[in-house]
């Protein structure tokens, strides 16, 4: 048989029986498509996190105070030891280390602010001069902290436009004076970023020097060192020389936990990508059961059509002819499927792309042509058992058949 | 050329078994026209089936040109079948998705004979039987005598040596009966076997050989 004939012959049949092979090509077609958009929504989540977390600012590293150890010990070990705090003089001393670009420590606290009898409790940040180039954040109106030693504590604090449209309403409130617990604060600034920073609404936040924070929330200590390194080969170098001062300056305890970001980041990336292959694979089942159903209808086909299978081998086809026609026509389906179904998932994309523009969902190509191929490898595997049957008819039996 | 030497056929039904052939023996020669007549279950129709190698018989040997056939595999018997036999059913047994044009192409198509080769020829034999103007349409576009016409065609299309006909009037009038049996007596006349197997005594009567069969035995030959 020449394989242009076979591919009319085939052809043929399926569009002769055009139920079947609608019923069948739209299995397919829903497997594939699954498989496309769900591989793209997970996608888009792992793309969605780590554009969140590039936003935190880059080269970050994060040292907080106290060490989490999983490692056995004697239970005197906890008896009577609290983790030494963070200090201003600790984060300055970090400013020395060669490959750090700047620092920020972060003091964060609540509670109420207020202006002209308007009050609300708020969330404090305080800081210094250099979080704004950190986190890279934008001023709407005014300018961010001045940049002078972290033990001053001018009392000026800059806002976020959610506590702007709250308490002063209409009236500017650069150069407004903003009661902050029991003390008054100069609003010089407001930012203009959106979005979440470490779990706060970057338009809740009354960021303020962070001496200025810790004498509010009467606390020496704080709450976490934001350090920017100059560049990301030298985290490693930074990240020992943070752990050897900080040790030698507490009394050789090493008590500080260091993160980088792109641990975090490194960590997430793992997580959701095996989320995405995981929702593939659930994907991928739909696809087996696509193939379950080829075979069942293929079934059913040639037991429709077994005076055809009987008059095709009277007429000279070999058992091989046989189960090559039948084989082409499952795997015809399934092409026709698997076609049919990718350009349906990139729809789908293109649809959820245009109501979320926000969220980057993308079928990467190896889903599609994974899916594409799955399709067809089981319209393979489904189809040769039918086809083998088909092949072994007994033609006699075969054209008796009505 | 067909040669068949004592050929039995059983059949297993349940714990019984049933002798549809018991030790025939028969020998078509070339260009021979011969009946196959008999009553329900003697026989004749499994005969014509092992004659059409779509059977294998219990015991006995057959040969085809002058060749054991008994011994060979399916595959070798599917291209035997292809290029040697052409078979006429009662029920013509067109694939209703193809046009009759179509349907006489099919043994070329399985064949593997290039399309421009197979439609010259598919049609020359159409315009022989007279049914040229019908090759495209859909078998139930035609009427009985035509699907038959269009069945012969495809059964010839080949040049095989022998062509077997069962019942092939079986599902037609008077009228395209006598047509039927005509174009199979003409393409007797060119020199092709042709075995009927019939109910019908007038049609049996007709040819020049008849053999009638009863409980799988040939009972007697004329």
């Amino acid at each position: 048989m020449r394989i242009f004939d076979v591919l009319y012959y085939t052809w043929n049949a399926l569009s002769r029986h055009r139920l079947r092979t609608i019923l069948m090509l739209v299995a397919m077609m829903i497997g594939v498509a699954a498989i496309i958009v769900l591989t793209a929504l997970g996608e888009g989540a792992r793309r969605y996190v780590i554009n969140e977390f590039a936003s935190l600012g880059t080269n970050l590293i994060i040292v907080i105070p106290g060490k989490s150890e999983t490692k056995g010990g004697s239970p005197s070990v906890f008896i009577g030891e609290t983790p030494r705090d963070l200090t201003n003089d600790d984060a300055v001393t970090l400013l020395r280390i060669p490959g750090v670009r700047r620092i920020a420590p972060l003091v964060v606290g609540s509670v109420t602010v207020s202006w002209q009898g308007v009050e609300r409790e708020s969330p404090i940040l305080g800081s210094s001069s250099s979080l704004l180039p950190l986190r890279h954040w934008k001023m709407a109106s005014g300018q961010f902290l001045p940049d002078t030693d972290f033990d001053q504590a001018p009392p000026v604090c800059v806002i976020g436009s959610t506590i702007k449209r709250e308490l002063f309403g209409t009236t500017n409130p650069v150069g407004q004076w903003l009661r902050i617990g029991d003390r008054r604060f100069r609003v010089i600034g407001i930012l203009a970023s959106e979005g979440r920073s470490i779990g706060m609404d970057v338009q809740d936040l009354v960021i303020t020097p962070v001496a200025a924070a810790q004498s509010i929330f009467n606390t020496p200590s704080l709450f976490r060192i934001l350090v920017e390194a100059k560049t990301r080969d030298v985290i490693p170098f930074v990240i020992n020389d943070i752990t050897d001062i900080l040790k030698r300056r507490h009394q050789g305890e090493e008590d500080v936990t260091i993160i980088t970001q792109d641990a975090i980041l490194a960590t997430f990336d793992k997580i959701l990508s095996a989320l995405t292959y995981a929702v593939a694979g659930i994907a991928a089942i739909s696809l087996a059961v696509a193939g379950i159903l080829i075979m069942n209808i293929m079934l059913v086909s040639i037991s429709q059509r077994t005076a055809e299978i009987g008059l095709l081998k009277a007429l000279g086809a070999s058992q091989h002819k046989i189960i090559v026609l039948f084989l082409t026509e499952a795997t015809m389906l399934a092409s026709l499927g698997a076609v049919t179904g990718v350009l349906l998932g990139f729809i789908a994309n293109a649809i959820i792309r245009h109501i979320y523009p926000a969220f980057p969902a993308g079928a990467p190509l190896w889903a599609a042509i994974g899916a594409a191929g799955i399709a067809m490898l089981t319209g393979l595997i489904f189809g040769a058992m039918p086809a083998r049957r088909a092949a072994q008819l007994n033609p006699i039996e075969a054209l008796a058949h009505k | 050329m067909i040669e068949l030497k004592g050929v039995d056929r059983e059949f297993i039904v349940g714990d019984q078994t049933v002798h549809a052939l018991q030790d025939v023996n028969l020998t078509i020669a070339r260009g021979e026209y011969l009946s196959i007549m008999g009553p329900s279950g003697s026989g004749k129709s499994t005969l014509l089936n092992v004659i059409g190698l779509l059977d294998r018989p219990t015991r006995g040997t057959y040969k085809l040109d002058n060749q054991e056939v008994t011994s060979l595999s399916d595959d070798e018997l599917a291209v035997t079948r292809q290029n040697k036999i052409g078979f006429i059913f009662q029920f013509f047994q067109l694939l209703p998705r193809l046009t009759a044009q179509e349907n006489v192409e099919l043994p070329m198509l399985l064949a593997g004979i290039d399309p421009r080769e197979r439609s010259e020829h598919a049609r020359a034999v159409l315009a022989s039987l007279d049914i040229l103007d019908r090759a495209s349409h859909r078998p139930d576009q035609l009427s009985g005598g035509q699907q038959q016409r269009v069945a012969i065609a495809r059964a010839t299309v080949m040049r095989p040596g022998v062509i077997l006909a069962d019942e092939p009037t079986g599902n037609l009038d008077r009228h395209s009966s006598r047509e039927v049996v005509a174009i199979l007596e003409q393409l007797n006349q060119q020199g092709m076997s042709l075995v009927i197997v019939t109910h019908d005594p007038e049609i049996g009567q007709r040819a020049a050989r008849r053999i009638r069969m009863v409980d799988g035995c040939i009972e007697r030959e004329r």
